[in-house]
Parts: C-alpha cells; sequence; structure tokens
C-alpha cells in the first residue's frame, strides 16, 4: 500500500511537471480574422492547426473596432482557453502598424511559443513584420503540422512540398486554412480579457511613429458563399471571352450553391475583379468540386486548385494541361456545355 | 527622391521544376533563370515614378551569388540609375534579406522602397513586411496603384473582397501584385549599356549582418500526384460522376 501511494505520488509528480512544461513550450496564440461583426471561418481552420501543436493553452487575439460580439463568439470555440480582446477605433482595418506592436508585447507578457494566423491577405500583411520585431523566420502558410517545431508548406507554386524545422524561441507562421478542418464553433468556455488598459498606448504609438492612414475600401458584394470556404467553385478562364459570359459560370454555382473564381487570364483581362482569381498569387481553395470552365491549367492556377477533392474540366482543346489534373474532363465547347450542364444538374437533383 | 528596389534572381515562372533526389531541394543547375516577376513590376513602377519627375534616383539591389549580377543588370537596362549586389553563396532566407537591406538603407537613405509581394520559388510573401517592421515604416502591401503627392504615397491594396487605399508619410514601404503594372522590355541599347555598369559590391560581413537563420529545411519532396485524366463524352456522364461522387 505504501509503495504503491510513493509511486503514484512520483508519476503524479512527474505528470505536473510535463504538463507544465507543456504548457509553457506550446502555449499558442491565434490572431482572429474577423470584420468586426463576424469572426471570419478561417479562424476556425487556424484554431485546429493550433491543438495540432499540442498546444494546451490556446489564446486567441481580437482586435477591433467594436468587436466585443466577436470575443465572445471566439471564446466559444472548441479549444481557446482565453481571448484577448482589444478595442479602439484604429483597429478597424487591422493595419499591420498598429496590430504588430500588440501581438509582440503579449508574445511578452504571457511567453508565447507559437503565433499562428490565417494565410489571408489579412494575415500575410502583418505576420511577417511580427516575426521581424520577434526577430524570428516566419512559416508561411503551413499546411501540415509534423509537431511543435516541423511544419510542410509548399514552395514553387506547390511543385514541391519543403518540410522546415525551426529552432527559434517563438515559431511564427499562416496556415494554409484548406488544409485544416474547422474547429466547432460551441464547446469551448474561453476567458475573455480586455487588454485595452494596455495595448491602446501601443496602438497610438505606432500611429504616431509611422502615420499611416486608412483611406476607403470598395468591397466586392456577393450574394453567393465565400470563394476559399464554399462547397463547390465554378471557375472561367480566358476561354470565357467576355465579363457578360461569366453569368453562364454564375447560373451554374447558383445551382450548385457554389462561388465563381477565375485565372490570372480572366481576370487580367478585365472578366471580373481580381478577388475571384485563384491560383499561386490569388486564392487557395480546395472545394469539395472545383469546375473549370475554359482555363487551360496553367502551373500557377493549378497551384491554387489542385487539392480539390474533384475536377471537373470543361475545355475545347483535348490537350490542355488542366485534363492531367481533371476527375472528369469533357472536351466541348463551353457556350453549349455550361448551360447543358446546369440544365442536367438541375433535372438531376 | 531616391527608390531602392530589391530584385531577386529565381528559376523562370514558365519552367517545370524537378525535385532533386536526395530531396534536399530543388535542381537549380543549368535551369533557366530570371527575375522574379513581382519584382519586374517593382523596378516598373520606380521607373514610371522617375519618369513623372517623382523620384531622382533608382537603386536596384540583389543579394545572392555572382550570377545575381545578371539581374541586377536586367533592372538596369530597364531604367534603374544603379546597382548593388551583395554577394553570398548562402541561401538566404526573408528575414536575413531584410535584415541586410535594413543596413542598407542606412548608406542609400531611400524615401520610398518598392519590392514584389512574392518570389515565386520560395512563395514566402514576407520581406517587405519585416523590413517594414526592423525600420518601423508604414507599409502597404500587395498594391495595385501608386500614387505620390508631396510627402504622402497613397496605395491602393488588393485585400480579400476588394481593394483599399492606405495613406503613408515617406518613407515607406510598398510591395507589388500583379496587376500594379505592365513591365517594358529592355531596349537593346540599354541592355548594351547596362554590361558595363559599375556595380557596388558588399558582402553580408561587410554589412556587418549575421544571415544564420533558425529555419532549416529537412527535405524537399514532390507533392502527392492527382490521379485524374480521365475524359468522358457528354454531359450525362459529367451528372453520372458527380453523382457517384456524391456532390449532386
Amino acid at each position: 500500500m505504501y509503495r504503491l501511494n510513493t509511486f503514484s505520488k512520483s508519476t503524479l509528480l512527474k505528470n505536473i511537471q510535463s504538463t507544465y512544461l507543456k504548457n509553457y513550450y506550446t502555449s499558442c496564440l491565434v490572431i482572429a480574422e474577423h470584420d468586426n461583426k463576424n469572426l471570419l471561418s478561417g479562424t476556425l481552420n487556424t484554431i485546429t492547426a493550433a491543438t495540432k501543436l499540442g498546444a494546451t493553452n490556446i489564446s486567441v487575439l481580437v482586435a477591433g473596432s467594436g468587436c466585443n460580439g466577436v470575443a465572445e463568439t471566439a471564446s466559444k470555440v472548441k479549444g481557446v482557453n482565453n481571448v484577448v480582446c482589444v478595442d479602439h477605433a484604429s483597429l478597424e482595418h487591422s493595419l499591420a502598424e498598429t496590430i504588430s506592436p500588440i501581438i509582440v508585447q503579449l508574445q511578452n507578457k504571457e511567453n508565447i511559443s507559437h503565433i499562428l494566423t490565417p494565410a489571408s491577405n489579412f494575415g500575410k500583411n502583418f505576420l511577417p513584420r511580427v516575426a521581424a520585431l520577434l526577430d524570428v523566420a516566419a512559416i508561411s502558410e503551413i499546411t501540415q503540422i509534423k509537431d511543435a517545431d516541423t511544419f510542410q508548406r509548399p514552395i514553387y507554386a506547390g511543385n514541391a512540398i519543403a518540410t522546415v524545422k525551426s529552432s527559434d524561441k517563438i515559431k511564427c507562421g499562416t496556415v494554409r486554412t484548406t488544409a485544416f478542418d474547422k474547429a466547432p464553433t460551441e464547446g469551448g468556455a474561453g476567458k475573455v480579457v480586455s487588454g485595452n488598459d494596455w495595448a491602446v498606448p501601443l496602438v497610438e504609438k505606432a500611429l504616431n511613429d509611422t502615420h499611416i492612414k486608412w483611406e476607403s475600401s470598395e468591397i466586392v458584394k456577393s450574394e453567393r458563399p465565400e470563394l476559399t470556404s464554399a462547397r463547390v467553385v465554378v471557375s472561367g478562364g480566358r476561354g470565357m471571352k467576355n465579363g457578360e459570359n461569366f453569368k453562364m459560370l454564375e447560373e451554374l454555382a447558383d445551382t450548385l450553391g457554389g462561388a465563381v473564381g477565375a485565372s490570372r487570364a480572366a481576370v487580367d483581362s478585365g472578366f471580373v475583379s481580381n478577388d475571384l482569381q485563384v491560383g499561386q498569387t490569388g486564392k487557395i481553395v480546395a472545394p469539395e468540386l472545383y469546375i473549370a470552365v475554359g482555363i487551360s491549367g496553367a502551373i500557377q492556377h493549378l497551384a491554387g486548385m489542385k487539392d480539390s477533392k474533384v475536377i471537373v474540366a470543361v475545355n475545347k482543346d483535348p490537350e490542355a494541361p488542366i485534363f492531367q489534373v481533371a476527375d472528369i474532363g469533357l472536351v466541348a465547347d463551353l457556350f453549349k456545355a455550361v448551360p447543358e450542364l446546369n440544365e442536367a444538374i438541375k433535372k438531376a437533383k | 527622391m531616391k527608390i531602392l528596389v530589391p530584385i531577386k534572381r529565381v528559376v523562370d515562372y514558365a519552367v517545370k521544376i524537378r525535385v532533386k533526389s536526395d530531396k534536399s531541394g530543388v535542381e537549380t543547375a543549368n535551369v533557366k533563370m530570371s527575375m522574379n516577376p513581382f519584382d519586374e513590376i517593382a523596378v516598373e513602377e520606380a521607373i514610371r515614378l522617375k519618369e513623372k519627375g517623382i523620384a531622382k534616383e533608382i537603386a536596384a539591389v540583389s543579394m545572392g551569388p555572382k550570377q545575381s549580377q545578371e539581374t541586377i543588370r536586367t533592372a538596369i537596362a530597364m531604367g534603374a540609375d544603379t546597382g548593388i549586389h551583395v554577394e553570398t553563396d548562402k541561401e538566404l532566407q526573408p528575414l536575413a534579406v531584410a535584415k541586410l537591406l535594413q543596413k542598407l538603407v542606412e548608406t542609400e537613405k531611400p524615401q520610398l522602397i518598392i519590392l514584389g509581394k512574392q518570389a515565386i520559388d520560395d512563395d514566402c510573401n514576407q520581406t517587405a513586411q519585416m523590413l517594414a517592421g526592423l525600420l518601423n515604416w508604414p507599409q502597404a502591401t500587395f498594391a495595385s496603384k501608386v500614387d505620390i503627392k508631396d510627402d504622402k504615397v497613397h496605395v491602393t491594396r488588393e485585400i480579400d473582397g476588394g481593394l483599399e487605399t492606405l495613406s503613408m508619410k515617406l518613407p515607406a514601404i510598398v510591395s507589388c501584385d500583379l496587376r500594379l503594372n505592365e513591365p517594358r522590355y529592355a531596349k537593346l541599347q540599354n541592355i548594351m549599356k547596362s554590361k558595363k555598369a559599375q556595380l557596388n559590391v558588399l558582402t553580408p560581413e561587410k554589412l556587418g549582418v549575421d544571415t544564420t537563420s533558425h529555419l532549416s529545411t529537412v527535405s524537399v519532396e514532390e507533392p502527392p500526384k492527382r490521379k485524374g485524366g480521365v475524359k468522358v463524352e457528354n454531359i450525362d456522364q459529367v451528372v453520372e460522376g458527380l453523382k457517384k461522387n456524391a456532390l449532386i
């Protein structure tokens, strides 16, 4: 009895120690992407990535203007332990200059080992600035977490996968959201704390130092699901000939409940706006169904969609490289095939 | 005003890359190299600002092996005034590049630094932001329009969902997106002239920058191949395929 008791005591001590060390070394801060009202879904994928680190402590930073509701939402996400909310008018548009010093200060205060954020234009904009201020490397577009120091990321437009190991004290990275599932929006019981008292002076100093000013924005309104998280994406390329013809793709997308995307050629020709571009330099998507219409399938375009579950290609050129990756390829004139396909799917549903 | 334009020599965008069999990296020997496409856009933008009389001088800088000098000469042939080469055979990661550029800012004293938004080899998209952080300068990344009035630069940025415009007081950093401009081709006469241009050759040691990275590459592998490649005859077979995959 006595022996057993000592044994369990020492095991207990070891457990406490290892938990403590684990906590210390893998405390992850996720920077939330939001529009001050809603938590954007890429944040949920990033929280899942954080759990893969074996992090037992996951904090979320919500920096914005009038963003308390977002902080509440974030605190309920499964796996989240704490939410730090910083509310200041100048944080409305997530400027890198103002958000970066907040993150650096949080790291100093809390001894955070990992800083993750979605690899969206939001995350790509500030994360490297934070890494430089902390004097550590940044790891872009993480697609897999092997362990707390080892990550995979695509290079050369996704034509090679690099495994990288960091010996930096702090690991900073952006997460390719399509490579991780979304964390459930319920089941968490994180504590929301305001960081205003220490963060607001930092924001004001940053504004003074850099004289950065947000002037205006033009957001393209759409009723359709957001491109990077849509279940179905219907994309058009140069073969669409003009912007007017994209209506055909919009109709097909609506039938399937999907989003509309485009190749660089279609964007450069002015058929659609550039925020629809799928590819190495545009958005990375991995929907269940990707329909490529009039897209030849250049390396740079494939980089943005080749992790889609099922790829359908409609192209009149049987030699188009898109057919090498398509699960279902149809050699046909798109102007005839797309409306027919739309009707056939409507009927089949 | 002086503009500094950092440029990178990368495997040409049209080359289908090959992963080395020992998984140590991507084959770059005997492969066509050119200026990173985003950096061409950066050079072009700097030249346009000079043509408008806003910029007086453009310095193009590249870091890497001896061959990077060809890339600098390309920028000079396009219209850059001077070239700086930071010579090293070691692989430089964005943080090291940013630190070297920070040093060059001390001597070159540019008011504006224009970079490409990402290099198409490492696809990092980091250097401009890191440099802005180190210098504590404002940054406008993914620019599709740059306007300079007095000591202010107004930049329209490509963001998820649309565009936004920022204003920054100089000195500032801009990183270019694809749609900022259409880079020009260098004229033969200028290419000949650029071959004789005197470059300022430095080294990381001379600049006093430690370029060691704490991020090491364990392996580089080919991505899993897609099976794909199945062609069907008609619309009905497409619908059938979608049904089989439970997509409709």
